[in-house]
């Protein structure tokens, strides 16, 4: 057998290579456990008793090992970068908070932190309110299942891949010449002049997050949808009975009943939208106004090698995500219960 | 006011599938009318193209002379209280009974008024600001009819409204909407039931369903004494009536009937000479046969007794498919069982059916 084993062999070969250390381990530590502890012989019980108290730690070991290799290790590390600086020459220096001073004293980071807010003001509300009114208004119709494929059929797209079609839409060539870009076509043919959508200031962070709405309505037409189904059927037939009209019934009846699953898609997108980089990255790069922070945190880490900085970023975002990411998981749970 | 007429009221489904067909019912301001029948007759149907919830695919729906066909439910000066109570869950009980009088914008006084006078009537009044989850069953129900009340409506409509509740409050709810139509002498009440005994205590007239179409409407008591059909003969009582296969072989004011198992009963139903010899079934209710040392009805092998204090159910061994034969009797007889116990009818007990019809009303 040679180095240049095919691909897919190779690949076959770790999975099952993965899986059979997966199961030796399940079933040799347990082994060991009851060879330790033999759930025989005069102890038996007590025997019992401890390895019942051990087991659960030695199946959860492998979880609770990647998850603080990959996931716990980086956040204590970036937090660590985030308060050193690099010596030139080689080695680090504690510096304390300087790296944050000095970010905040950036107009770059600032007009991350103000799109930013404006991203997270717009896009989860509209995402939601589209994904709502597209759940409500498919479900009653013949084609509604075709209607509601299409319109989650963003969501199967990468952020990148939709970035790309979008950058399409807003492409701009020079007035006179055919134009390619669809909204630009769409301008002249109405008699205009074509516009280089991206660049124009303020505006062109709203033509970035109608890619990431897009995107969104989707995922909260699904859950919605589903929500909107569980409403007692019996609850709307009485309030057509009490005399609500079909908007009343709409707000007043069934949004009430679904406003937890409303607010746990909400928070999802919102917690997607702090973490906004690829839509932004291949579409503007930030350029032109459009900063947002995980973008400002690739600039600096990435391509400024500024990993003080980069880091101090990071850490904000995680901060400003965490609080919600707790609110949301907190209200699936009761929402579960 | 309330008076309500169905004519010739159908319901097809999707121009094929006919669910009810050619319903004539008049109903009278201040009558509680039930509607009964086996499972898949109909009868929710039927309430729910009277409240407007389902489309009325054939003949006329009248309420006080006018036609309500095309009327929304909300005009229809109806309410319906639910089988699953139907409770907006984010709106307390307050909010709950004031929507339809806010929605139909009446003043903060009035609703305010309206809703602590029904709150008072069905004593939720310390319950009118929690919410629907934190009531038990039974307050939950009187949350949906207060409801209704709220409204004040000519006609209630009642879809099974006891169904998910406990036997013990079952019957307390039940004695309170008796309660509650005694105060109302003027409203109409319409009530969906699948229970016998509902049916029976609160009627005016029960309207049977079957095979889509009206079987019989009539008082509880003449649906009992008097079955137009076999139909409604062993769907009223329990348990059901006894139906004995035989021929009429004497005819006149009483009818002597030989049954195909032997054995010979008199009937009060009269016959005309023309009826000799024809194949009918008579109809013993179990609470109407006795034992006998005689000759009678039928003698048979009992198979199990159940004794309920007050009387003995005797079931009788069967003989093919044929439903079992049952006998109630007064007091406990445990003793009774796989003894040949002989049976016997007063006359003016049975039932005569030719081909499903009673023969009482031709």
């Amino acid at each position: 057998m040679g180095v240049d084993m095919a691909p897919a062999l190779q690949g076959l070969l770790t999975i099952v290579i993965g899986i059979g250390a997966c199961v030796a381990y399940f079933f040799g530590s347990n082994l060991l456990l009851d060879t330790l502890f033999p759930p025989r012989g005069p102890k038996a019980g007590r025997n019992t008793n401890i390895a019942n108290l051990i087991r659960p730690w030695l199946f959860l070991f492998p979880a609770l090992f990647a998850l603080g290799l990959y996931l716990m290790y980086p956040v204590v590390e970036t937090m660590r970068l985030s308060l050193t600086s690099r010596i030139p020459g080689g080695g680090y220096e504690w510096v304390g908070l300087a790296n944050y001073a000095q970010m905040v004293q950036e107009p770059k980071f600032w007009e991350a932190m103000g799109n930013n807010l404006l991203w997270l003001l717009v896009v989860p509300g509209m995402a939601t309110i589209f994904g709502l009114l597209a759940a409500q208004l498919t479900d009653r119709i013949g084609w509604g299942s075709i209607a509601k494929s299409i319109i989650f059929m963003p969501m199967a797209i990468s952020f990148v891949g939709a970035a790309v079609i979008w950058k399409l839409v807003y492409d701009a060539r020079p007035a006179g010449q055919d134009q390619i870009g669809i909204l630009n076509a769409f301008v002249v043919w109405l008699g205009g002049e074509p516009e280089t959508w991206l660049t124009i200031p303020f505006w062109n962070n709203f033509f970035l997050m109608v890619v990431l709405i897009w995107i969104q309505s989707g995922f909260a037409m699904v859950i919605l949808s589903a929500a909107l189904r569980g409403i007692p059927e019996e609850t709307v037939e009485a309030a057509i009975i009490d005399g609500a009209n079909p908007m009343q019934i709409f707000f007043k009846i069934k949004v009430p009943q679904i406003r937890s699953t409303i607010m746990v898609v909400w928070t999802t997108i919102t917690v997607i939208v702090l973490k906004i980089f690829d839509i932004v990255f291949a579409m503007t790069n930030g350029q032109w106004g459009t900063q947002v922070l995980a973008n400002y945190m690739y600039d600096k880490l990435f391509v400024a090698r500024d990993w003080g900085i980069g880091s101090a970023s990071a850490i904000v975002i995680m901060i400003l995500v965490l609080p919600i990411l707790v609110w949301n998981v907190r209200n699936a749970r009761r929402e579960m219960s | 006011m309330g008076n309500l007429t169905l004519s010739d009221v159908s319901k097809t489904y999707g121009g094929t599938v006919n669910v009810l067909n050619d319903i004539n019912l008049d109903i009278t301001a201040g009558e509680l009318i039930v509607f009964v029948g086996p499972s898949g007759c109909g009868k929710s149907t039927l309430l729910r193209m009277i409240a407007g919830l389902e489309k009325i695919t054939g003949g006329d729906l009248a309420i006080d002379g006018q036609r309500m066909n095309d009327v929304p439910p909300a005009q229809r000066r109806i309410a319906m209280v639910f089988q699953s109570y139907a409770l907006y869950p984010h709106m307390t009980v307050r909010e709950n009974m004031a929507f339809a009088l806010k929605l139909a914008k009446k003043s903060k006084e009035e609703i305010a008024e309206a809703v602590d006078e029904a709150a008072r009537k069905l004593q939720l009044t310390d319950y009118l600001d929690r919410l629907p989850k934190a009531l038990s069953g039974g307050q939950r129900q009187r949350v949906a009819i207060g409801r209704s009340i709220v409204r004040d409506p000519k006609i209630y409509l009642f879809d099974e409204p006891l169904s998910n509740l406990d036997a013990a409050l079952r019957v307390a709810t039940r004695i309170e909407i008796a309660r509650l139509k005694e105060e109302m002498p003027d409203r109409t009440m319409i009530y969906v039931t699948h229970d016998q005994v509902e049916a029976m205590t609160l009627a005016d007239r029960i309207v049977v369903l079957a095979n889509k179409g009206i079987a019989q409407v009539g008082s509880p008591l003449e649906l009992y004494e008097k079955p137009q059909n076999e139909m409604v003969a062993t769907f009223i009582g329990s348990p059901a009536m006894n139906l004995l296969p035989g021929k009429i072989t004497g005819t006149g004011a009483q009818t002597e009937v030989t049954l195909d198992a032997g054995g010979k009963t008199l009937s009060n139903v009269p016959t005309e000479a023309s009826d000799m010899g024809k194949q009918v079934n008579i109809g013993v209710r179990p609470e109407h046969l006795e034992a006998t040392d005689g000759e009678g009805l039928f003698t048979g092998h009992v198979d199990i007794t159940e004794a309920l204090g007050e009387v003995t159910l005797l079931y009788f061994e069967t003989v093919g498919t044929d439903p079992a034969l049952i006998a109630k009797l007064p007091g406990v007889h445990k003793d009774r069982r796989g003894q040949q116990v002989s049976m016997t009818a007063a006359p003016e007990h049975v039932h005569l059916f030719h081909e499903g019809q009673s023969l009482l009303y031709r």
